[in-house]
């Protein structure tokens, strides 16, 4: 076990960052921190650097007990948002100094930062000065920095948040290839559930105020959120306010089966676009509805759908499904849903006989 | 017709392109107004200073200079200076640090007194110190008292009439220049850089001189000579507690002063003499100034002008060639 968190909670005066939080890093892993702004995600990230200390809990480094120990002797490397290069020393410097501070020899250093150069590809770059630098060029210094001293574990503070969308992309493959080469602990901060699902070993997931959602492999917390708050943070999800009725929950004419739960319990119930199949042959499958609009995503294509009842549906498939279909804005198809999670329930029953009132947009999670 | 529409699109080129402009003359004006004040007040009464110095010829000029009580002016101005400068460099640097990089109670109230200088009058300055330290004041009786016994000897510690005194009474006045020049430079840097130094495992006297200092470099040169400017410079809160003995207490403002008060030609042109040393103070100030202003900007330029090294490959092709 490389690093642990115990009960972990930070205040800030009367603000709580970080609420009772636990979880294991294993040696050699990649892993997320994911979360909505205020999620005290990245309070957590400098609970480990030590560079907050914990209100309560403790912070374990390999085994050992972290909480008195300052960040010098930490031995961890740490890249900031906007990468803290020393902008009065060149290349070379930032990256010899954590060397320097430990006392390498004056060779060794040379032959370390010549290492860190080839490895990174910045070779050539080593008498410029920070501001001489592209924004990929930085922040490969800055990872080059906190990795040239070796340290036990890497921590990233949003790594890609100050470069440019297209860059962005082929950076995120390059972290995972980097981490595959040099396999050395790594954890990294980001809002972007894309960024944490393509890159990590495992996500951790905060909502505001520091509560910790849910810990799983990419896969996991995709097909199986924990909760409401995980299902609409991560990917597109459909999701309904259903009651229950004989066993059935019910939303338009839409039903789920929920044979344990009673009458009036209301459910919300989510599913993934790709969950729900669709037929241009109106009686192949259950539901009745309309194809209102097409939104092009390159490869992939979301469709919106409006039953009859007027619920909209939202739907995704291949350009080659679709046009085998023979699917246009305005077709009338017949639906039906594969699968489904309840995601919250409410047991505080209401009359079975209340008029269910559908409130559209809301409740369809937005995240592409 | 076609004629009167080509002008009046002349016109509104014209107009448009200089929109933000005054007229010319009430720019020329203006610039005239500035540069007469200046030569009047300024440029005029400095080349007055050196004429009159050197009025009786050069010979006279360096006997000015030569005369005890000049040069012991002259030595006394060096070692205030050479005291309250450093002391005033290194609280300048802890206030500055602490109101840049910390947040705590009372800040507001710390900024404030650091401009306190400025705003109270250096004769009140001086007298606060006498009232403190006088003979009649709270600790003049105690101090009597109470010599201090160092190597064997019995030293009455003297501070008001004395070289402490001026030493105080300097670092009163020019204690926000430093501190000043260092705050906004200190706030926009920002704390992420040290930070990053104590991760790397830099203590935090390590994290000071080779992360924070290099990068105030500039904002703190600038301070120390304005600070060194003031200090030789100051009248007066300095003639308050000097008690102005002549050849013990007298630095080089007062010393002026008291040659001018002799109403001779030779007194009037010593005065000058020693007046135009000040003077000269002020220019070499003046021009390094000016030289650190042109070497930042110019060390800024050549970081931009650079020639920049070929980059091996460009941001994102090195992705291929590592799968």
């Amino acid at each position: 076990m490389s690093i642990e968190l115990k009960n972990v909670s930070k205040q800030f005066g009367g603000v709580k960052a970080v609420n009772d939080v636990s979880f294991s890093v294993n040696e050699g892993e990649l892993m997320a921190l994911l979360g909505p702004s205020g999620g005290g995600k990245t309070t957590v990230l400098r609970m480990i650097a030590g560079l907050e200390m914990p209100t309560s809990g403790d912070v374990f480094i390999r085994g050992q007990r972290m909480n008195d120990v300052s960040v010098r002797e930490r031995n961890i490397g740490f890249v900031f948002q906007n990468y803290a290069l020393f902008k009065n020393m060149t290349v070379f410097k930032n990256i010899a100094f954590g060397l320097k501070i430990k006392k390498w020899k004056r060779a060794d250093i040379k032959d370390r930062v010549a290492e860190m150069l080839k490895l990174f590809k910045i070779e050539g770059l080593e008498k410029r000065y920070p501001h001489q630098l592209s924004g990929g060029q930085r922040q490969r210094v800055a990872i080059a920095r906190a990795l040239a001293p070796k340290p036990s574990v890497l921590l990233l503070d949003e790594p890609f948040g100050a470069v440019d969308a297209k860059v962005r992309q082929e950076l995120r493959e390059w972290l995972v290839k980097l981490h595959h080469d040099l396999n050395v602990t790594t954890i990294f901060v980001t809002h972007d559930q894309e960024e944490a699902l393509e890159v990590s070993n495992r996500i951790v997931i905060f909502a505001p105020g520091g509560n910790l959602q849910q810990i799983g492999a990419p896969r996991e917390v995709y097909e199986q959120p924990a909760n409401l708050f995980v299902a609409q943070f991560i990917g597109v999800m459909n999701i309904l306010d259903t009651e229950v009725k004989d066993g059935v929950a019910r939303a338009g004419e839409l039903q789920f089966a929920a044979h344990d739960q009673p009458n009036g319990t209301k459910l919300k119930i989510g599913f993934r676009p790709y969950a729900v199949q669709v037929s241009t042959d109106l009686n192949l499958y259950p539901y009745k509805a309309v194809l209102r609009h097409t939104f092009f995503l390159g490869v992939m294509l979301r469709l919106e759908f409006q039953l009859s009842s007027g619920l909209p549906l939202r739907s995704r498939m291949t350009k080659e499904e679709y046009a085998q279909l023979g699917l246009e804005d305005g077709r009338e198809v017949s639906l039906q849903i594969r699968n489904y999670r309840i995601l919250a329930k409410e047991e505080v029953g209401l009359p079975p006989e209340t008029e269910f009132k559908y409130q559209p947009p809301p409740t369809i999670a937005e995240h592409i | 017709m076609a004629g009167t529409v080509k002008r009046k699109n002349g016109d509104s080129h014209r107009q448009s392109r200089r929109g933000t402009e005054e007229k010319p003359f009430v720019k020329w004006i203006l610039i005239s107004v500035a540069l007469a004040f200046c030569l009047v007040f300024l440029l005029l009464p400095l080349v007055n200073v050196f004429a009159q110095a050197f009025g009786l010829g050069w010979k006279a000029y360096l006997n000015a200079l030569r005369d005890p009580n000049s040069w012991s002016a002259i030595r006394l101005t060096l070692i205030v200076a050479a005291i309250a400068v450093p002391l005033n460099t290194i609280f300048g640097i802890c206030a500055a640090w602490a109101i840049a990089k910390f947040n705590f109670r009372g800040k507001s109230l710390l900024i404030t007194l650091i401009d306190l200088p400025f705003s109270v009058s250096p004769v009140v300055a001086g007298l606060m110190f006498v009232v403190l330290f006088g003979m009649n004041g709270f600790f003049g009786p105690w101090l009597e008292n109470h010599p201090l016994h160092l190597f064997g000897k019995v030293i009455e510690l003297k501070i008001i009439y004395a070289v402490p005194g001026i030493v105080l009474a300097t670092m009163f006045v020019t204690f926000p220049f430093v501190a000043r020049e260092l705050i906004p430079v200190m706030q926009a840097t920002g704390t992420e850089q040290e930070q990053a130094a104590l991760t790397l495992g830099a203590s935090g006297w390590t994290t000071f001189w080779h992360v924070t200092l290099p990068s105030v470099k500039w904002g703190l040169i600038y301070g120390i000579i304005l600070c060194n400017a003031r200090a030789m410079g100051e009248f007066g809160a300095v003639s308050v507690v000097s008690g102005s003995i002549v050849g013990q207490t007298e630095t080089m403002p007062l010393w002026i002063q008291s040659l001018n008060n002799g109403n001779t030609q030779a007194a009037t042109a010593a005065a000058f003499a020693v007046a135009s040393l000040l003077a000269l103070l002020a220019l070499v100030t003046l021009g390094f100034k000016t030289l650190l202003e042109w070497k930042q900007a110019r060390e800024y330029q050549r970081a931009q002008e650079a020639p920049l090294p070929p980059i091996p490959q460009s941001d994102t092709a090195f992705l291929s060639k590592m799968s």
